[in-house]
């Protein structure tokens, strides 16, 4: 409905998207809108979706103080200075070790679970199930105290092993939960087949199972990797050394700076924004197959 | 289904080798990793946060510290305003982005569900935000917002908002510019999610319809809305859960202001306990909204009867 209002609201804007050619009338089949009404409300939301991304481009490369809308003189001096000045560079680094090592964990310790989940019936499983589903109510925000000084008693503050077991832990209930519901989704018979052949039962799961499993790894995966790349607070709270710190916290303290500069902040965010932009062009496909593989109905 | 074909699996004997030589033991080694985890960093904060509930505990003031009763909860209720502001505010910004991420999220997923020239990117244009951090949706939008160089300016030029104004620091606007920032980021994630639901729709049930002479709307009410009904309840439960307790955002944003107007219930937990030490006081309002979740996830799924007939 708002989508309409808004394609009321607007027209003018509409001429700014460009048209793609028209397909060629014809059949028109079941699941066929007519084109405006596919095109107009796309393209009016992209405007809304792209110009903040635009902006960000565009303070990142334009020099400090100019007020043009393209980005022309094009200058890298922001990314010089955030990433040297800024020591963006030792962010990236450790936010890459970071997102690494959650999304192996992440995948490794949720592939064993869920295997165990979608594959045998135990005496705990239930409670075990249950205990995933509740813990998707417990905000890792709010255990924050708690967590601090368990990591202190472990001496792992200000080292990233803390953040990377934190962002592990979050992640493992959802991520047990889809690739157990991958794995069911793969016939049990394939398994025993290859029993049959001789296979072990690791054997038979690296060479039947696995291969079956890659669109779901990928979905896990990447969700591991972004969302430790893109998580705050563990790394706010647990690394206090500027040369431990990751990403978002680079670019919270050039936010929280008296005067901000807008220029290092955007050319910080780019910085930010790169990896996860890959990484999304990457799964984009496999995210919706993954999804659609019955994820989402348990 | 699978997991009932594996109890009642006897499979035919494998010639060399026992497949599943310790079938008792196996699936505990194999939780058993996930199970440490989860107790050591989850369960054991959890119980920890409701022991401190009840403690006065706060390292600056360690005179202080020791068994307060239910003393950190009676004055939450009694006599703390601010937690009952952050309450009404958690509970206005929960509504009110998820309704808007859904609206929006079912539009973007049915017309990228068409069939049309381009669907590929566009449908790529229209998820990018999803992966994109809370932090960093704050840094963009601080550039949109800048009175002096953000877009507000130009919107000033035609007419909406006028120049000048800092839009987040300012009490009538820090809410609607806060929620816009927000469903930048969020309405993929609901467009996602109903779109990968929307492909399982069978296409028979869609030709029969058509046969029947049904109009797209009424296709759309009949057959779409109630295939995809589990999906959203789920997909808004746990998006409620994440937009109540995700701080990224609001923190580096607004910072819960401009005077405390934009701060949920868990920001303020955090700045309790990070910025006050208060670790007691912020554990009781923990258990607080901890309760607060629960109950309310409770209802909505009994009262959306998520799970229901349409399976």
């Amino acid at each position: 409905m708002s989508v309409k209002e808004a394609t009321q609201a607007v027209p003018a804007r509409v001429r700014a998207t460009p048209e793609p050619a028209r397909p060629a009338k014809g059949h028109r089949a079941w699941d066929e809108a007519p084109r405006w009404q596919i095109y107009l409300p796309l393209g009016i939301y992209l405007i809304f979706t792209l110009i903040p991304f635009y902006w960000i481009l565009l303070f990142s490369l334009r020099p400090a103080g100019s007020t043009s809308l393209v980005p022309w003189p094009m200058t890298f001096d922001h990314f010089e200075k955030v990433w040297t000045d800024r020591s963006f560079g030792t962010y990236f680094t450790n936010s890459v070790l970071v997102g690494v090592a959650t999304l192996l964990m992440t995948t490794l310790v949720a592939l064993a679970g869920g295997y165990a989940l979608a594959r045998f019936d135990f005496k705990v499983k239930r409670a075990f199930m249950l205990a995933l589903l509740c813990s998707q109510f417990v905000p890792g925000a709010l255990l924050l105290v708690p967590l601090f000084e368990i990591f202190a008693e472990l001496q792992m503050i200000n080292s990233l092993g803390s953040v990377i077991l934190a962002e592990t832990v979050f992640q493992l209930p959802l991520s047990m939960i889809l690739i157990s519901n991958f794995i069911k989704n793969v016939p049990y018979s394939l398994e025993e087949a290859a029993w049959v052949d001789g296979c072990n039962r690791m054997t038979a799961f690296r060479i039947v199972v696995l291969p079956l499993l890659r669109p779901g790894l990928i979905a896990v995966g990447s969700f591991a990797f972004v969302h430790s790349w893109n998580h705050f607070l563990f790394a706010l709270m647990f690394l206090n050394n500027q040369d431990k710190q990751t990403i978002p916290v680079g670019l919270n303290s050039l936010m929280s700076a008296d005067s901000v500069d807008l220029g290092a902040l955007a050319a910080g965010g780019i910085i930010a924004a790169v990896p996860v932009v890959i990484v999304f062009a990457f799964i984009q496909k496999w995210l919706i197959t993954g999804f659609s593989a019955g994820a989402v109905k348990g | 289904m699978a997991q009932a074909a594996a109890v009642a699996k006897p499979p035919a004997p494998p010639r060399r080798r026992r497949a599943s030589a310790t079938p008792r033991r196996l699936p505990y080694l194999l939780i058993a990793p996930a199970a440490l985890l989860m107790l050591g960093f989850i369960a054991y904060p959890v119980i920890s946060v409701f022991y401190y509930s009840l403690q006065n505990y706060n390292p600056t003031k360690p005179w202080r510290n020791g068994y307060a009763g239910f003393d950190n909860f009676v004055h939450a209720f009694t006599k703390d305003p601010v937690f009952w502001d952050t309450l009404v505010f958690s509970a206005k910004w929960v509504v009110v982005e998820v309704g808007l991420q859904l609206l929006f999220g079912l539009a973007l997923a049915l017309i990228v569900n068409q069939t049309f020239v381009g669907r590929g990117l566009g449908r790529a244009l229209v998820f990018s935000p999803w992966a994109v951090s809370g932090v960093l949706t704050s840094a963009i939008w601080v550039l949109l917002y800048n009175s002096q160089t953000g877009i507000t300016r130009y919107l000033a030029d035609m007419g909406i908002g006028s120049y000048g104004t800092s839009w987040l620091s300012d009490t009538s606007t820090v809410f609607p510019a806060a929620v816009v920032a927000d469903l930048w980021r969020g309405v993929p994630f609901f467009a996602i999610l109903i779109l990968a639901d929307l492909q399982s729709v069978s296409k028979d049930l869609y030709e029969a319809a058509e046969v029947d002479g049904a109009s797209r709307i009424k296709q759309f009410w009949h057959i779409t809305l109630p295939h995809l009904k589990d999906a959203i309840i789920l997909s808004t439960l746990l998006r409620a859960v994440w937009e109540f307790n995700n701080v990224d955002l609001l923190y580096t944003l607004t910072g819960g202001g401009p005077a405390g107007e934009t701060t949920t219930l868990p920001l303020y937990i955090a700045n309790t306990s990070v910025d006050a030490h208060n670790f007691g006081y912020a554990s009781a309002l923990t258990t607080v909204a901890f309760v607060i979740l629960l109950f309310c996830s409770m209802v909505y799924l009994r009262l959306s009867k998520f799970g229901g007939e349409s399976k």
